[in-house]
């Protein structure tokens, strides 16, 4: 970085400057979250800080290269870039579906993690005139950055895949696949170490298809159950990836930005997985689905049926109605409906609240999005601890979509594959009916005692057509 | 056309098992109905509301010549002749009680349906005949004992002095017990109650009662919705509660019954000579044999210490329109499930746990008893034993770290961080701090995030790593061209990540909207 003006005041403390303020923006920016009611300040503090940051950056980079055959391409190339890149990030930002929210942000991680394969690999193309110590150090963060932005890369690609089901969501089983994990591992430290050493371009290229397929196979051996641990781990890697480019290039506000959202996407992973009772080294070498065949073969005894109408007899009597909603109801698109019941039943005097846990959906927070997008007021929206304590008050519960979440043995078998594993507790409730299209079982792999319990009934079929009938029979 | 036929019961009972409400459904379900004449009328149903309502009235005979003939009480050696060949017979028969009664509608080619041996399955109960009778049996026994008992119910303060509330223990919470309770803690009363069956407990409680728990390590799970028979233990101890409660209250009623046994016996003779003078007992069970000692059935009796005992059977049939309309509702729903193309064809599907379990004759041929039908599905606990050597096998399998092992790669990590920033040259340690604290406050800002946003969160940290277009942005000057293209590419898309991670984070916090806004 040239300076070009003299004096105290030089672009690069001015640049300097406003990356620190621009810190500070995003930090206020996720603070913000804390509440629903500061949220919207907080997004406005995101916005704030990105514009001075690229202000910044945009005039430190035009100082120096003004007026060369160089800086003019760039400047070219610059506008042409933001404004496709901007045209097209508004454009998903306005036409997705809330139910597709998981395959947008991973998406989007799959472009962090490009964007440092490109930075980190042009950070080898740049010759750097450095002292001979400082030369292994830009090496080691070259080959790191790039590493960790192709993970990401081809894992959220994977993720994105699957999400939308255009890849099948069940693991691929490959056999040693913890050894490939680690094995891919050990060569990565080795390449570096060689790397460091004599800078070829042939290693970075081996090391760039390394961690492509590392990415790739460590998302593709990963259930669709386990997918908001992997969003939010991808989430995680993709601030690594920003960090370890902040190393490279000596920039401040890469690091701090990186590891702001490295450590959001970390912390997030860990709630999930404890929402799931599992460590995240057991996410990442996958296997839930497979330990299961459990005690698949018990007899649990007969299930009820209910009609829509009997449904809305039993919910127009009740004193309070707790829904607690699950993948099932996003598949279904059924969360207008859904909403559409809270409302009347809540006109009629009815308690209606929900009751979300951790891990439902496909994404940390989906059904909350969902149920905002249908316009459920997000007061009457609480968090399985928050509502736990209520369920046995509770005169009926609508299970739609949910299983895994809502099972019994989870709490009371401790040979279940599930042992251990938070739910919601709604068994504990006066009635429980179950909205389900057949009687097959759920993520995990498990039979549900739930639904063979006295006071559960289940209503099969299509979630939204069902909800739609009850709305009729009201 | 198949033809419905509804005839008169016999002797004392009021009852009929039609009404002309129930007989437009029977019309509708595409049956042809006739009423025998009269049958109605103690029930207060006339001949002309059944002939509006768009039955035939016609003579016995021919009401019992019909091919389907609806009834309350089992029909006796006479009528079973009366029946035509190949009718069906629908009623309460008792089949379990009274193998005699099996045995001679079984010496006919006829088909009989008991109602009250419909299974206690949820999809059954509208079609619970016993319940239904049971219902309204609770009620009217609070009100006969109300009619003996000479006292208010409820405690009141007048000028004259006060009044202290009646005292009503009701032995058993099924059905009736519940009906009991609740017109007895309606009328003011202090209810008491009690029953084997501790889950109950709720249920006392929300219609006013207190329900008395029998304290024994012993407990007792139904598996078919009705109560079974005792310990030894627990009927001791539920004889005391019996006898302390016996000279405290002023109104007992009890109504317990196992099905197929004679009732138990819940008080004895002291236990009633321990009541004070005016007291009532009303033992619904004293058709079975009743759970008072001294009770008769069918009769009023008063014990040498002044106690009323009311054996009544037939208190359903005190409430007689009321009875007749909820039998007849219980008659409909299941000749619905007889009837499932509503076409007038009555079809038995031996398939169906409910038809199975009704039908006790089919075309001459005995039937009863039919398969014991579980009801409550408590998960089998066959494989205990195999479930805990799994959870076994599971903990062996999760202690792949100690909490020893643990601090030791911690104690690790802090020495790589040491080792790294005593060694490297300038600029690094100084990134590092930066790294180190921002991952602390991040951890920190991020663990305060309501969990609702947590999508939102997602989507604003996928905009603000786009911040990695700094980079990109610095590299897009170079000199080297191919430097600048993919740079360039990285602009363009770290630019998709932040406007399109803000926009739709913008676009999602709008929907977050709090009560106040729906309304």
């Amino acid at each position: 970085m040239s300076d070009t003006v003299s004096g105290p005041l030089t672009a690069d403390s001015i640049a300097g400057a406003a990356y620190v303020v621009a810190a500070l923006l995003f930090i206020l920016s996720l603070a913000g979250l804390s509440k629903h009611e500061k949220a919207r300040a907080g997004v406005i503090y995101g916005i704030t800080g990105m514009i001075i940051a690229l202000a910044a950056t945009i005039w430190l980079t035009l100082q120096g290269a003004w007026g060369t055959g160089a800086g003019l391409t760039g400047v070219g190339l610059l506008v042409a870039a933001v404004t496709v890149g901007g045209a097209i990030g508004l454009w998903r930002a306005r036409v997705v579906e809330m139910t597709g929210m998981p395959e947008l942000i991973a998406l989007l991680h799959s472009f962090v993690g490009l964007a440092a394969v490109l930075v980190g690999w042009n950070g080898h193309l740049e010759a750097p005139d450095l002292s001979p110590d400082l030369t292994a150090i830009h090496h080691a963060e070259v080959f790191i950055g790039v590493f960790i932005g192709a993970v990401t890369f081809t894992g959220s690609i994977v993720a994105f895949l699957k999400l939308s089901a255009r890849m099948k969501s069940s693991p691929l089983m490959l056999p040693g696949k913890n050894a490939i994990n680690l094995g891919a591992l050990a060569a990565f430290i080795a390449l570096t170490i060689w790397y460091v050493n004599d800078s070829q371009l042939w290693l970075l290229i081996v090391v760039t298809l390394l961690a492509l397929g590392l990415g790739w196979h460590l998302v593709a051996s990963i259930g669709g159950g386990d997918m908001p641990v992997v969003v939010s781990m991808l989430n995680s890697y993709s601030g690594w990836a920003a960090a370890a480019a902040g190393f490279l290039l000596n920039n401040d506000l890469l690091i701090i930005t990186g590891a702001l959202v490295g450590s959001s996407g970390a912390y997030l992973s860990y709630i999930m997985c404890k929402a799931m009772n599992r460590s995240f080294i057991s996410v990442i070498a996958g296997g839930f689905g497979i330990a299961a065949p459990a005690a698949a073969d018990a007899e649990y005894g007969e299930h009820r049926e209910i009609t829509a109408q009997a449904t809305a007899e039993m919910l127009t009597n009740a004193s309070s109605v707790v829904i607690t909603p699950g993948y099932g109801m996003a598949v279904a698109q059924a969360q207008y409906p859904v909403a559409e019941l809270a409302h009347q039943l809540r006109e009629r005097g009815v308690n209606v609240r929900f009751g979300i846990h951790p891990v439902a959906g496909r994404l940390p927070g989906h059904m909350n999005v969902l149920l905002a997008e249908a316009k459920v007021p997000y007061d009457i929206v609480l968090e399985m601890d928050e509502i736990n304590e209520d369920l046995g008050d509770t005169s009926v519960v609508l299970v739609i979509g949910a299983n895994d979440t809502v099972n019994p043995s989870a709490a009371e078998d401790p040979g279940s594959p599930i042992a251990g594993m938070p739910v919601l507790r709604v068994w504990e409730a006066e009635n429980v009916i179950v909205f389900k299209r057949s009687m097959a079982a759920g993520y995990a792999g498990v039979q549900n005692p739930l639904f063979f319990r006295d006071n559960s009934q289940m209503l099969f079929g299509d979630a939204k057509a069902r909800v739609e009938d009850i709305l009729k029979a009201f | 056309m198949t033809r419905i036929g509804i005839v008169a019961e016999l002797g004392t009972e009021t009852r009929v098992a039609a009404t002309p409400v129930t007989v437009k459904q029977l019309l509708g379900l595409g049956y042809e109905v006739v009423v025998e004449k009269g049958a109605g009328e103690s029930a207060s149903f006339r001949d002309e509301a059944f002939a509006e309502a768009g039955a035939l009235i016609v003579g016995a005979d021919e009401a019992w010549g019909s091919e389907v003939v609806l009834r309350i009480n089992p029909p006796t050696e006479d009528e079973i002749a009366r029946l035509a060949e190949g009718a069906t017979l629908i009623g309460s028969l008792s089949p379990g009680l009274r193998p005699e009664l099996v045995e001679a509608l079984a010496s006919r080619p006829i088909t009989a349906l008991a109602l009250d041996a419909v299974p206690r399955i949820s999809r059954a109960q509208s079609m619970d005949v016993l319940s239904s009778m049971a219902n309204i049996a609770g009620y009217r026994a609070v009100i006969e004992a109300a009619h003996e008992f000479g006292r208010f119910f409820t405690g009141q303060v007048t000028a004259a002095g006060k009044v202290p509330p009646a005292k009503v223990l009701v032995a058993g919470a099924g059905v009736a017990g519940l009906a009991a309770i609740g017109a007895a803690s309606s009328l003011g009363a202090i209810v008491r109650a009690t029953d084997p069956r501790p889950e109950v407990a709720d249920q006392v409680k929300s219609i006013g009662g207190t329900y008395l728990k029998v304290e024994v390590a012993e407990e007792m799970k139904s598996s078919d919705g009705y109560a079974k028979a005792t310990s030894a233990a627990y009927n001791a101890r539920a004889a005391e509660i019996y006898s302390e409660q016996a000279a405290d209250v002023d109104i007992i009623i009890t109504t317990a019954l196992i099905p197929g046994r004679p009732a138990p016996k819940l008080l004895t003779a002291e236990d009633v000579a321990s009541m004070k003078a005016g007291s009532v007992i009303v033992d619904m069970a004293a058709g079975q044999g009743g759970n008072v000692e001294g009770s008769v059935a069918g009769e009023r009796i008063v014990t040498d210490n002044g106690v009323v005992i009311l054996g009544y059977t037939d208190l359903p049939a005190r409430l007689p329109a009321q009875a007749s309309q909820l039998y007849g509702t219980n008659m409909v729903n299941l000749l619905k499930l007889l009837t499932p193309d509503k076409d007038g064809v009555l079809r038995i599907d031996f398939d169906d746990v409910v038809q199975r379990s009704v039908t006790v004759v089919r075309d001459g041929e005995k039937t009863w008893p039919p398969p014991p039908v579980q009801v409550s599905a408590a998960p089998v606990q066959t494989e205990t034993k195999r479930a805990d050597e799994r959870a076994a096998d599971m903990a062996a399998k999760k202690t792949g770290l100690g909490p020893a092992g643990k601090a030791g790669l911690f104690a690790a990590g802090i020495a790589v961080l040491f080792g790294i920033n005593a060694v490297a040259p300038a600029p690094l340690p100084q990134h590092f701090t930066v790294l180190m604290l921002s991952i602390v406050v991040g951890f920190y800002v991020i663990g305060k995030v309501h969990h609702a946003l947590h999508t939102p969160l997602m989507s604003v940290t996928n905009a603000i790593s786009g911040i990695i277009v700094v980079g990109a942005l610095l590299q897009v000057t170079s000199d080297n061209i191919v430097m600048q293209i993919l740079a360039a590419v990285a602009v363009l898309l770290a630019s998709i990540n932040i406007f399109g991670g803000f926009a739709v984070t913008r676009r999602m916090l709008a929907m977050f909207s709090a009560g106040k806004a729906r309304s």
